[in-house]
């Protein structure tokens, strides 16, 4: 491994590249032209009073912003020599794993369009084209014939694969029965137990102040609510990224959250990004893709019968249709384990000049996706602006949940932190639940999967998501799943079929978060 | 028919009547109610579970009484009620729940409030659009009509419910059926007895979410009119409309109504799919788009309509000691968050569409039958029951405030409309239960 100067000066070159040229670039530069006709710019002095008129007026917080924003979507530092693929995820049979389920899901795409005989894309004629523009805002009032199409592929069925992962260097056969783990996650990955996870999440501690837990009603406000919205909106008038994110820990005030979130995510719907958003709008009214029909069908099964999101199905097909045509979305592949799908050319097949990805974002959706966007639809209600704050959130976060790798925040992590806490913490309900047939993870694979999207009720869910934003990092998401489990454990002791464990999971909408992790975290006798 | 409570026999400590129960005297509270009930919905299920609560059959003799408003119409001028007796209407509700005479009673409220206390006080009624009663006001409407061009209006017969008969026009050749015109005969105009009708001034920019149009359904319990004593529910829910607000077109009665009663018979109409929303998540939606402040202005905007529409009938009301009355406000919020009062029933709908909306109806008439308080378990100096606020007592209420946030912070109101509801917690804390009663 390289040492840390080397490490810092890569990093560094890194970044400079990928800022340079960006229209943050070229508005500091101009400013830092125009701030020359100041007074206060002295020759002698030139560089530092540029530098000090930079910061005064808040570019350099922009810059430190985008910067930060640049740490948060770079791969990690590795060798020079390093093949890109072992960037994206360095374990070999996880990448032989992930090429696999890529396989299978573009020959289930593609037999699905030779199948129904649709192509994969095609240019809509004039008369659609207007008559989609006019129907933008209500895009949800067609009701296209759908019953023909299929979700490419559900949650189960990557839990499958997920199941049957191993790893070859590593010999399973002899474990003793007392270190044998339980669940169905059987890869010796690296997770966090109870007391790592203490002084990682210490800001969640008993002792200290949270939104979801001292915000309710019978707490004054005056503990901790009024100081901590007094912060937020000081946190806001700083407009600095790397705050926003700490405040977050302890959770975003309602009102304040829809700023907070995008100024830790750094989105900030610039003309450029509504130019950009209006660009895909536009490929949307030109181009039909068959992955358009996967969205409506997956916004008409989900969302639009949830109680809370139902509302919002026109935007999720304004967000979702975009963002399926957004190229931008591939530089997220050089820290993803997963490849974009390509396809060729007719009668080019191999021809790497003729490869095309498919769908242009290389994200093929699956059923349940439009979960990630319908929250967000809470906090904004610019079609650009929520585009822009979703991509930003799939591009960091939630890329993990269905994509086979070996990071901290990867599904297989979720999964496998998930059953090793209920089995340290929770041995008698597991061994239940397991000898009943209901592992606990088929229960709360879904759940994960989606971030609890759809699961929660709205505010509880985006408390917890500020804390995924907070942590940079989902592994919150498996500790609140094992929290579920502890709190539901006497009804779990009484159930006798994986049918029944479902029934008594099935509805968490009462469920209140930040109490739960806080028990499951610092209550629990290690 | 003669009613059987005035041919009872007069009342004593220790009387045993038919079914073998204890009556105490006034004041004390009482173990057993018998109750009568017109309805066969969510109020049954309701009473039917109270402790101590029996039914009575036909012309039995009862303590409480949830009718409609046809009996109400029928059997209240007839009917001697004892002191403690409690029925769910009051005599002549519908000068505030009947659309023309609603109107009639603010208008007067306004002009009385401006003579009295200036224009800036008498602008704050108004939270109702400009309407006209058909064919009586017939060319004062058609004055504001030419005033306005180019705007729409809706029509609401005045007796009618469930958003029956309701359309929307622009141009008075629409209307001629309600033209007031002097040179009818008499024959004429007894021949086509036209029906009562408002004209109302169109809100034609409400808020929207995703598109779509919604009003408020809102629970206001008032238990006396002189003094105003008026309690406010914090749940209620948001009704949306199932398809696109749009003004193109003002045919569509599913776009514009939002009623669940219409939208049940519109095309896509999925029972499935809910088209309402709880009122806290609507708070905290408007709180995530609009800030705090914003918010709790609105919100106070909202009190204020109940306040005053409630004040603008205090005096012709006749206040019925044996009355109180659970009424449906329904709130239209424009796009600059203005709210509008849109109507007021005095027969909310109490059947449920789902289950948590049975859930949320069910608790809101056990906290009503809690403050109507038969078993005599409060006090009267409470601010709050269950799911219920005080929002008026002769006078505005404030939340209760500590010595520390004194100084600080100046007095808010004592309303948490679309705010937590725990109001078991509360309950259980306020309230001894009912001998024979499960803990709450």
């Amino acid at each position: 491994m390289m040492d840390e100067g080397t490490e810092l000066s890569l990093t560094i070159a890194q970044i400079v590249q990928r800022l340079k040229g960006t229209n943050l670039h070229s508005q500091i530069e101009r400013q830092a032209k125009e701030c020359l006709h100041r007074p206060e710019i002295k020759l002698e002095s030139l560089k530092d009073d540029v530098r000090h008129f930079l910061k005064a007026s808040g570019w350099e917080k922009k810059l430190q912003n985008a910067v930060y924003r640049e740490l948060h979507v770079q791969p990690p530092p590795c060798h020079p020599a390093t093949p890109p693929e072992h960037t994206k995820e360095p374990l070999a049979y996880m990448r032989k794993a992930q090429a696999s389920w890529e396989k299978r899901i573009l020959k289930s795409l593609n037999s699905m369009c030779t199948e129904l005989g649709v192509p994969l894309a095609r240019k809509r004629p004039a008369i659609e084209q207007k008559e989609l523009t006019n129907k933008w805002n209500e895009m949800g009032t067609d009701e296209p014939d759908l019953s023909r199409f299929r979700p490419v592929y559900a949650p189960k069925d990557f839990l499958e694969v997920l199941i049957s992962l191993r790893n070859p260097n590593h010999d399973s056969s002899e474990e003793a029965s007392s270190k044998s783990y339980w669940g169905l996650v059987q890869v010796p990955l690296q997770v966090r137990d109870i007391p790592q996870m203490r002084e990682a999440y210490s800001e969640l501690c008993l002792t200290s102040g949270q939104l979801g837990i001292d915000d309710l009603t019978h707490v004054p406000p005056d503990l901790f609510e009024s100081e901590h919205i007094r912060i937020g909106k000081k946190v806001l008038s700083e407009q600095d990224s790397a705050a926003a994110q700490q405040y977050s820990r302890q959770g975003c005030p309602t009102g304040l959250r829809a700023d907070l979130w995008s100024l830790i995510l750094n989105s900030t719907n610039s003309p450029e990004d509504v130019l950009h958003y209006n660009q895909l709008k536009a490929g949307v009214i030109h181009h039909d893709l068959l992955v358009d029909k996967l969205i409506y069908k997956d916004v008409k099964l989900t969302a639009s019968n949830d109680d809370y999101y139902f509302v919002f199905e026109d935007y999720l097909y304004q967000v979702l249709l975009c963002f399926s045509r957004d190229t931008a979305v591939l530089d997220h592949f050089s820290y993803n384990s997963a490849t974009p799908p390509k396809s060729y050319i007719q009668g080019r097949v191999g021809e790497e000049e003729f490869a095309v990805v498919y769908p242009p974002n290389g994200v093929i959706p699956f059923h349940g996706f439009s979960m990630y966007v319908a929250p967000l639809c809470f906090l904004y209600n610019e079609p650009s602006k929520l585009y822009a704050v979703f991509r930003e959130m799939y591009v960091r976060y939630f890329f993990r949940l269905h994509s086979i790798s070996s990071s901290a925040s990867g599904i297989v992590s979720l999964c496998l932190q998930f059953e090793r806490l209920l089995q340290t913490h929770l041995p008698q309900l597991f061994y239940h639940l397991r000898e009943i047939g209901a592992q606990p993870l088929r229960v709360a694979f879904k759940w994960m999967v989606r971030a609890f999207s759809g699961y929660l009720s709205t505010d509880q869910l985006l408390l917890l998501w500020d804390r995924v934003l907070g942590y940079d990092s989902l592994e919150i998401v498996a500790v609140l799943a094992a929290a579920v489990f502890a709190f539901r454990a006497e009804n779990l002791m009484e159930v006798t079929s994986l049918a029944s464990a479902e029934a008594v999971l099935a509805d968490l909408s009462t469920l209140k978060v930040m109490p739960l992790i806080q028990i499951f975290l610092f209550a629990t006798v290690i | 028919m003669l009613p059987r409570n005035m041919a009872k026999n007069k009342t004593s400590v220790g009387y045993k009547g038919p079914y073998g129960y204890q009556k105490r005297r006034d004041g004390e509270g009482r173990s057993c109610v018998r109750y009568k009930c017109g309805l066969t919905n969510t109020i049954q299920d309701v009473l039917r579970q109270r402790p101590g609560w029996i039914e009575v059959k036909d012309d039995g003799e009862w303590d409480f009484n949830w009718c409609d408003v046809g009996w109400l119409r029928e059997n209240f001028d007839h009917s001697y009620m004892e002191e403690h007796v409690r029925i769910s209407h009051f005599r002549n509700h519908y000068e505030l729940t009947r659309k023309n005479l609603m109107v009639k009673n603010l208008k007067r409220y306004r002009k009385t409030l401006e003579r009295e206390a200036g224009r800036i006080e008498a602008a704050k009624c108004d939270f109702f659009p400009r309407t006209f009663e058909l064919p009586s006001e017939y060319h004062l409407f058609v004055e504001e009509f030419k005033r306005s061009p180019g705007s729409t209006w809706i029509m609401k017969p005045v007796a009618r419910s469930q958003g029956k008969g309701i359309f929307l026009f622009r141009k008075l050749k629409d209307i001629t059926d309600w033209k007031k015109d002097g040179s009818r005969s008499e024959e004429q105009r007894d021949e086509t007895q036209v029906e009562s009708y408002v004209a109302q001034r169109y809100i034609e920019n409400p808020y929207l979410i995703s598109g779509r149009k919604f009003d408020l359904r809102v629970y206001v319990l008032v238990t006396s009119y002189i003094p105003l004593r008026t309690w406010l529910y914090r749940d209620g829910f948001a009704r949306f409309s199932s398809t696109r607000f749009s003004l193109n077109s003002i045919d569509d009665h599913y776009v514009h109504l939002t009623n669940v009663a219409v939208q049940k018979t519109a095309p896509d109409y999925d029972p499935e799919k809910g088209c309402k929303w709880q009122m806290q998540q609507l708070r905290r939606y408007l709180t995530a788009r609009h800030g705090t402040k914003t918010v709790e202005a609105l919100f106070k905007d909202i009190d204020n309509i109940f306040v005053r529409s409630l004040q603008s009938v205090q005096k012709v009301i006749i206040n019925d000691k044996h009355c109180f009355e659970l009424y449906g406000y329904d709130i239209l919020l424009d796009q600059d968050l203005k709210p509008w009062l849109i109507e007021v029933n005095a027969s909310p709908s109490l059947t449920a569409s789902s289950q948590e909306d049975y859930e949320m109806k069910c608790h809101l008439l056990e906290d009503t039958l809690h403050i109507v308080d038969m078993e005599g378990r409060l006090i009267g100096k409470e601010k709050r029951v269950g799911g219920y606020d005080l929002m008026w007592n002769d006078g505005p209420v404030y939340r209760d405030v500590d010595l520390e946030t004194l100084g600080s912070s100046c007095l808010s109101a004592n309303t948490h409309l679309g705010c937590v509801n725990d109001r078991k917690k509360q309950l259980c804390q306020l309230l001894k239960p009912i001998p024979g009663q499960k803990r709450i």
